[in-house]
């Protein structure tokens, strides 16, 4: 008989500051060694129910438990968080904040120093625990100065030290890339295997977590847990498409080309699932539609030209930048962590300064025109939208660059209107932005750019932190602003589904470098260019592979195309 | 600019001090440099001061930007002085040589130049050590140094988190900024000073919200890891006091008792050269 080490039964909860229950009904329950996934939308009480494993929930977030729930046979209530926190270590999910020491070592001594151990035992336990991690020769950098991926394992590090029976993942995905990613779960696959502790780790990412398997899925929504099953029998079923939350892409395209998924052909991994069945359909739905692949031609608007970029002397960031963006592209700016994405946003936007080359807009060169100046054409909006809201009020804030370049009050009034409306923001017109949801504010902040009608977007990371559904609305939105307004759009994201999605092409930088420029369908297919640019491949090209399709970019942009056409067709966009 | 105020390893003696002992340096100079006005003691100690600073490795530009703040304060601070108190010098040196006529009962004398020029040479005999205080110190060390001379250590750690997030507190600052400046918000010296005030006022809300956020993540972190379990709590970067930091301290308490007996010697804290 199994052991269970986590028991809902019955068990409810309610935010104190809300009306409704964040959790309601909870019957669960977690056994000994388990690796369990629960996945959810935005909002639908998987993060509130890790809360209540690790204690925060009701510690720090006061409100009302109904029913019982218990941790390796003991009553949450009597241990306190602190009690708990020897038999559930959680890595948060905003991995920047969540770092207490100065250096990776101190971090990761955090809780040992709390338990008064001696100096000279510390040393120690801290090195063996940063071997487990992979950090040894970075114990005494500073958290900060690390890249996501080392980041997330100092985390780690920071509560394996403590030898916890439970180790709980806040969306341990939402902060890397795709090839750090892959990497964090086949590293917490590892440790799950060695120190036979229980994992529970809350992502909506389905098709990333599964990339290492997991014993059980529970799938929340609304606060209650609507599926608690083995990963093969979910994929078979509907309970995905009415959850909101993104299928595998293999299981999709095979959907597409009419095939049949059954738990039997073990649908779960793109390397355990058995095609023998299903490869005439998937090749025949290919060949019916292979497609042409023309360049689309259009006017340059932006024109990057040998850019150069350093903040410290003999230490470039930015190596030689060529590319062009054409009018109404919508195009992808990727590469890993730390290759100079955000740099080179900055550098369009003026923020910071070129040691070489020049940014032409129009075919004029911007290069002596202030910030104020170029923002009139060009707009960034920032990946927190925290970092740009500054007004109280909705309208105001809106209003704000258009104010401070001296508009009059009826050409403000008509102009906010306008903008509100095409952002679908124009019944908060009078909100206070502190009532609004995240989702919200980030429009706010695209409002506030798009009102000084600028040429050119730059979004950075506009997906980041968004479950399925407000992913789509929200690329949605930004695919009608290009489509109805013209305007350019760059994005510079991590997600290869929104490259793939929503964008005609992609830059890849590298080490400071451009090293592709080409079709979303052809760089996540090429191996060379997903390694240099810790991309990850897509598991279509697997597919495709496996099927003995030969042109796998062709099956790729194939399946993109059709993907398109579904999308416009089948889903009515609101805004 | 991104790295303003912040600690970091230069390998240096004074880097390799205990946090107690540099925090009791700083204590006792600044006690002592607040007590005397003997010139000769205060130039002494400034003097010590720049050699200190030499040695400690620690470039000019780290403090540029501070020091000139300080500076001004420093000159509204003299000449506050001399509006209030135009004769402070006189009645101190109990002698009177005047040097011009400004204007109403306001003369310019040498005793109050010289009076104000020891109050300058107070500030320079603080400002360096202060300084190199903050740079040298490795916030969890002096965390632990708090603790080890008696704070709680709850205190002790928020002041090595506030020191520890001045970085990124500034790193912030700039990215609101440029997002700000980016909506035509001009934070140049092409404005007048009261419109830049306000629109810096404008950066400071979205900072203090991401500040909030930050602030809650944290204190759930530090909770999540039992921080406040016991009353008492270890640390991993404590160092153990040497012999160069037991050198250190007896010198600074000679220095000290010297310094007091020069002050009062004369019966009066004042240095006069002119009688």
């Amino acid at each position: 008989m199994r052991k269970a080490v986590i028991e809902f039964k019955n068990f409810s909860f309610k935010y104190r500051v809300q009306k409704l229950p964040s959790l309601s009904d909870i019957n669960l329950t977690i056994y000994e060694g388990e690796k369990v996934l629960i996945v959810g939308p935005s909002g639908s009480g998987k993060s509130t129910l890790a809360n209540c494993i690790n204690g925060l929930v009701p510690f720090s977030y006061a409100g009302v438990t109904e029913g019982d729930l218990r941790i390796k046979d003991q009553n949450p209530a009597e241990l306190g968080i602190f009690g708990l926190s020897k038999l559930v270590g959680t890595v948060l999910q905003d991995t920047d904040g969540q770092f207490v020491g100065l250096t990776v070592a101190e971090d990761i001594a955090f809780s040992l120093e709390n338990d008064c151990m001696e100096q000279s035992e510390m040393l120690g336990r801290v090195a063996e625990t940063a071997g487990i991690v992979e950090l040894t020769q970075y114990m005494g950098h500073s958290p900060q100065a690390l890249s996501g991926g080392q980041k997330q394992r100092v985390s780690l590090g920071g509560v394996l030290v403590d030898n916890v029976d439970i180790l709980l993942f806040d969306e341990p995905l939402a902060n890397l890339d795709p090839a750090t990613g892959k990497y964090a779960m086949e590293l917490i696959d590892r440790i799950h295997r060695d120190s036979k502790a229980t994992i529970l780790i809350v992502e909506h990412r389905l098709e990333d977590v599964l990339h290492c398997s997991v014993d059980r899925v529970i799938v929340m929504t609304e606060g209650r847990i609507v599926a608690d099953t083995v990963p093969s029998e979910l994929l078979s079923s509907d309970i995905l498409k009415k959850t909101g939350i993104r299928e595998p892409l293999y299981i999709t395209s095979l959907k597409y080309a009419g095939c049949d998924i059954s738990a039997s052909i073990h649908p779960e991994h793109i390397n355990s699932i058995v095609l023998e069945d299903l490869k005439d359909k998937l090749v025949k739905w290919h060949e019916n539609n292979i497609p042409e692949l023309n360049e689309p031609q259009s006017s340059k608007i932006l024109e990057l030209k040998n850019i150069s970029f350093g903040y410290e002397k003999n230490r470039q960031v930015l190596t030689d930048i060529n590319f062009d963006i054409y009018k109404g592209e919508m195009v992808g700016l990727v590469g890993q962590n730390g290759a100079g994405k955000s740099t080179l946003s900055k550098i369009i936007c003026g923020f910071e300064k070129t040691s070489a080359g020049t940014i032409s807009l129009n075919g004029k060169s911007l290069d002596t025109d202030s910030i104020a100046e170029r923002a009139q054409k060009i707009g960034l909006v920032m990946q927190n939208p925290n970092h740009m809201l500054s007004k109280p009020m909705l309208f105001d804030e809106v209003a704000l660059g258009l104010v401070t370049r001296g508009k009059s009050k009826e050409e403000i009034d008509g102009r906010v209107f306008d903008v509100l409306k095409i952002c679908g923001l124009y019944e908060f017109r009078n909100w206070p932005i502190s009532a609004l949801s995240y989702g919200q504010k980030k429009r706010v902040t695209i409002a506030s750019i798009l009102v000084l009608n600028p040429e050119v977007i730059i979004l950075d990371e506009p997906t980041a932190g968004q479950d399925f559904r407000h992913y789509t609305e929200f690329m949605e939105f930004l695919l009608k602003l290009n489509r109805e307004r013209g305007t350019t759009i760059l994005m510079i994201t991590h997600d290869m589904h929104l490259l793939l999605e929503y964008t005609e092409r992609s830059v890849v930088l590298a080490g400071g470098r451009v090293i592709a420029d080409a079709r979303p369908a052809s760089i996540l297919t090429n191996d060379e260019i997903i390694n240099k640019a810790s991309l990850k491949r897509t598991s279509l090209y697997e597919l495709a592979m496996r099927t003995g399709i030969k042109d796998s970019r062709a099956f790729v942009q194939h399946f993109i195309d059709y993907d398109r056409r579904i999308r416009s067709n089948g889903t009515d966009v609101k805004l | 600019m991104a790295r303003m105020l912040s600690y970091s390893d230069k390998g240096s003696v004074i880097h390799s001090l205990s946090g107690t002992t540099k925090l009791l340096y700083f204590l006792i100079w600044s006690l002592a440099s607040m007590i005397t006005y003997d010139t000769r003691l205060l130039l002494f100690m400034f003097v010590v001061s720049l050699v200190i600073f030499r040695v400690s490795k620690v470039d000019f530009e780290d403090i540029a930007f501070v020091l000139k703040l300080i500076l001004v304060f420093l000159c509204i601070n003299l000449i506050a002085i001399f509006i209030f108190s135009p004769e402070e010098g006189v009645k101190i040196y109990q002698s009177r040589t005047q040097i011009v006529h400004l204007f109403g009962n306001y003369n310019l004398t040498v005793q109050q130049l010289f009076y104000e020029m020891n109050v300058a040479l107070k500030y320079f005999t603080i400002i360096p050590i202060a300084l190199l205080f903050i740079l040298t110190t490795n916030p969890s060390e002096f965390a632990s140094s708090l603790n080890k001379i008696g704070l709680s250590y709850k205190i002790s750690y928020a002041v090595a988190i506030t020191l520890r997030y001045i970085p990124d507190m500034q790193r912030d600052y700039v990215i609101v900024s440029q997002a700000q400046q980016a909506r035509g918000i001009d934070m140049s010296r092409k404005v007048s000073l009261l419109k830049r005030i306000k629109n810096v006022a404008a950066v400071l809300i979205p900072l203090f919200f991401s500040s909030m956020d930050r602030i809650d993540t944290i204190s759930n972190a530090m909770e999540l890891r039992g921080f406040g379990k016991k009353n008492k709590r270890t640390w991993y970067a404590a160092k153990k006091m040497k012999r160069l930091d037991f050198a250190v301290i007896s010198a600074l308490v000679i220095l000290a008792v010297i310094a007091v007996i020069i002050t009062f010697a004369g019966g009066s804290r004042f240095y006069n050269p002119f009688v």
